[in-house]
């Protein structure tokens, strides 16, 4: 008796842990409900683009997801055939990429440099399709005629909400949060100290910036750590660059009543009365741009392409209320000589370190 | 007359409703069924979606080959829990046991160089020795102070998450501008004729043979599943052909009366936990030396190896061979899954609350042999009052 009841109540336990895990993983289901259209192939062209999610999935409030509604948006404006498979374990890369090529996808993107291995595979082993990847360059060597990487200039937002930041700081320090270490986010770091070092020659101010890496760009617990020590700190405004784990940041913020700064997608919403502006990175857009023209026969494969505010694949959010209009003008004046070659935001520490030294 | 035959049946069906297998069966219909309400709710069409979804598990060798390669490590992972089970134990660790599998064939199979039948015992056994370490903390903490080893498993669960992302980027296994450790040396791969399928005379005899041809070189064939059937086998030996196995599933039934019939109980707490772990490590071990990218990567979260082990074991009800097919099930589940999305549009997630579902009905299943078992007492009953 005592066994089977231990029995039934071990695998209640087992159930209750499951669907825990299960619910923790699903995420937020609000953002496939546009995928009931994408389901329909009524679409008059026979193209068809795939996207495979690394592990964050296609709900993961960023980059996944920006790409995903890019290409709803792509097949309503086109008729282009979309889908998706997503990745719950490093070993999936493969095998999805291999399905979607089954599916007959013409364009398959890989989204997140994670899968930059296996999608390099997968264009050597499918010579007929073409392979493009989001937040990654290929070296030379490595680019077989239907492979593209396409990287973002991230350093070009993140030098102008630098510069907001550090006009806009009134202790004198600012923050910034990095999921881990790598070159892509070190084009966030290098050009958001870049933008604070900009402003502080332009303005006559010493704003310092401190840096906290996470280690992780989903634990938005340790954001939330990292975020209130940096505002415990006297830090008053912090910019993330750490995927789900700066939600934590976010979260401190609210807390704190300091500013933040958000990053990839539009975070305003999330926080309206926090968030003085966001640096965007436009996947949707590049997802879009690359994925018509791929579409129409040009060719977009062995090469690396590299998109940034001049191609309007990235920029800073419209909204500014919480800045002075000056800032908000002089930002907008410092996007426009980015875009026209002017001012070259540093995209790592070597550069920066020349950057800084011409000011 | 009438009466008896009527009893004979319905004896029959009491016997079928307390089969384990049948509760599972009634689970896994349960759960379809739920899937096709939730597709259809949404619009998709639920006969397409399954079509898909067995399309995307059986309609070319190299799917079924592939469904076989993501089954293997959660039918091990699926015995540790069910060995564990057997003997009284909870082994939410299974996930932690199979990271320091991964971990520990990385640490030795990058580092190492040795003739392949040298290497890869010696790679797989660090995997399946690190398992094995990281079960044995639960089970001696459990032997030795009591502390529940559910407790435990969970701390080391994240211990070793943080281990693994700490090799990962250490700088002597790091592999640059990567996120992901160096992979491990060719000659500890398990895979099934590496260099041969690849080669251009193997090429050339495999594709006289088309479905060989998808079998063998589109995918990362090993000796994974070969291996996790002869554990299963092994495991079910040990369970329930020897002494050992009969003393701990003595402690598994009741710890107080195994103690008071004068068995060790903390010793064999211990060597449970130890052969739970070493299962694990075993599949995290030929995860690494059997599939590509032969390393590991800096985990932002679980990769659910373990987590789905306890799906398997529980579809199972707990018995090492019956991990075998559940783990089939839930591999092909998860693979086929995949496809469902391009084919239909219908999101992942439809799949995944499938899959819940399905682990959700296995656990209420257990009340079926109950219902069974009040169904004939009621009719006993009526008979009785009919007979008076």
């Amino acid at each position: 008796m005592k066994k089977t009841r231990f029995a039934k109540l071990a695998s209640v336990g087992v159930a209750g842990v499951l669907a825990l895990t299960l619910a923790g993983c699903g995420g937020g289901n609000a953002a496939s409900d546009g995928s009931a259209a994408a389901g329909s192939s009524t679409a008059g062209s026979d193209y068809q683009v795939s996207m495979v999610t690394d592990m964050g999935g296609v709900n993961d409030q960023s980059f996944n997801q920006l790409a995903w509604e890019g290409l709803q948006q792509l097949q309503k404006d086109t008729g282009i055939k979309v889908g998706y498979t997503e990745s719950k374990q490093e070993s999936d890369y493969a095998t999805n990429l291999d399905k979607a090529v089954d599916n007959e996808g013409d364009l398959i993107w890989g989204i997140g440099f994670a899968m930059a291995d296996a999608l390099q595979t997968a264009a050597k082993q499918n010579p007929d399709v073409s392979f493009a990847i989001i937040d990654n360059a290929y070296p030379e060597a490595d680019l077989t005629d239907n492979l593209t990487g396409v990287a973002f200039r991230s350093q070009e937002p993140s030098f102008v909400v630098g510069y907001i930041a550090a006009m806009t700081s009134e202790t004198g320090k600012v923050g910034f949060v990095g999921g881990m270490r790598s070159d892509i986010i070190d084009t966030f770091e290098y050009g958001y100290k870049a933008g604070v070092a900009y402003a502080n020659k332009e303005s006559g101010k010493n704003v310092e910036v401190t840096v906290q890496y996470l280690e992780s760009f989903t634990d938005a617990a340790k954001g939330k750590a990292a975020g209130q020590k940096l505002y415990s700190d006297g830090c008053d405004v912090v910019f993330q660059a750490a995927g789900n784990a700066g939600n934590g940041v976010i979260e401190a913020a609210q807390d704190a009543g300091k500013y933040v700064i958000g990053v990839d997608k539009d975070q305003y919403s999330q926080a309206p009365d926090n968030m003085l502006s966001s640096a965007l990175k436009k996947v949707d857009k590049a997802v879009i741009e690359i994925s018509e023209k791929a579409s129409k026969g040009e060719k977009i494969g062995g090469q690396n392409i590299e998109l940034g505010m001049s191609d309007g694949a990235a920029g800073i959010s419209e909204h500014h209320e919480h800045m002075s209009d000056e800032v908000y003008e002089t930002a907008q004046d410092l996007v426009t000589q980015i875009k026209d070659g002017k001012i070259t935001p540093p995209g790592s520490e070597a550069d920066y370190d020349a950057f800084v030294a011409s000011l | 007359m009438s009466s008896t035959t009527q009893a004979g049946g319905a004896g029959r069906i009491q016997r079928i409703l307390h089969k384990p297998i049948t509760a599972a069966l009634i689970a896994i219909a349960l759960g379809f069924a739920v899937a096709a309400a939730l597709l259809a709710a949404a619009g998709y069409d639920p006969g397409a979606s399954f079509a898909a979804l067995f399309d995307g598990v059986l309609s070319k060798p190299k799917y079924i080959s592939n469904t076989v390669i993501k089954a293997a490590p959660i039918i091990l992972t699926g015995i540790s829990v069910a060995f564990a089970f057997k003997t009284g134990l909870f082994n939410i660790g299974a996930e932690g046991q199979y990271i320091a599998g991964t971990v520990c064939a990385v640490l030795v199979g990058v580092k190492l160089d040795l003739p392949m039948p040298l290497q890869i015992p010696v790679v797989v056994l660090a995997g399946v020795a690190g398992g094995a370490a990281v079960g044995a903390i639960t089970g001696a903490l459990k032997a030795r102070f009591g502390i529940h080893e559910v407790i435990t498993a969970i701390m080391l669960n994240w211990t070793m998450l943080y281990v693994n992302n700490f090799v990962a980027n250490s700088a002597a296994y790091h592999r640059p501008s990567s996120t992901a450790s160096l992979p491990v040396n060719p000659s500890s791969f398990t895979t099934i004729l590496p260099e041969w399928k690849v080669s251009d005379a193997g090429l050339e005899a495999l594709r006289q043979v088309p479905w060989l041809y998808d079998f063998l070189v589109k995918t990362d064939v090993n000796i994974a599943f070969a291996v996790a059937v002869l554990v299963a086998a092994g495991i079910w030996f040990v369970l329930y052909r020897s002494k050992l196995g009969y003393e701990l599933r003595a402690v598994g039934f009741s710890r107080d009366a195994a103690e008071f019939a004068g068995m060790p109980v903390g010793r064999n707490t211990l060597i449970a936990m130890t052969i739970a772990g070493a299962v694990s490590g075993l599949a995290g071990a030929l995860m690494v030396t059997g599939i590509e990218p032969h390393s590991i990567s800096t985990l932002a979260g679980f990769e659910n190896y373990g987590f789905n082990g306890f799906s398997v074991a529980l579809i199972a009800g707990s018995s090492p061979i019956g991990c075998i097919f559940a783990g089939l099930l839930f591999g092909g589940l998860l693979y086929g899954g995949q496809s469902v999305q391009m084919a239909v549009g219908a999101p992942t997630d439809i799949i995944n609350i499938m899959i819940g579902t399905i682990v959700f009905f296995v656990a209420l299943a257990r009340v079926v042999p109950l219902l069974a078992d009040r169904l004939e007492r009621r009719r006993a009953q009526k008979r009785g009052a009919q007979h008076a």
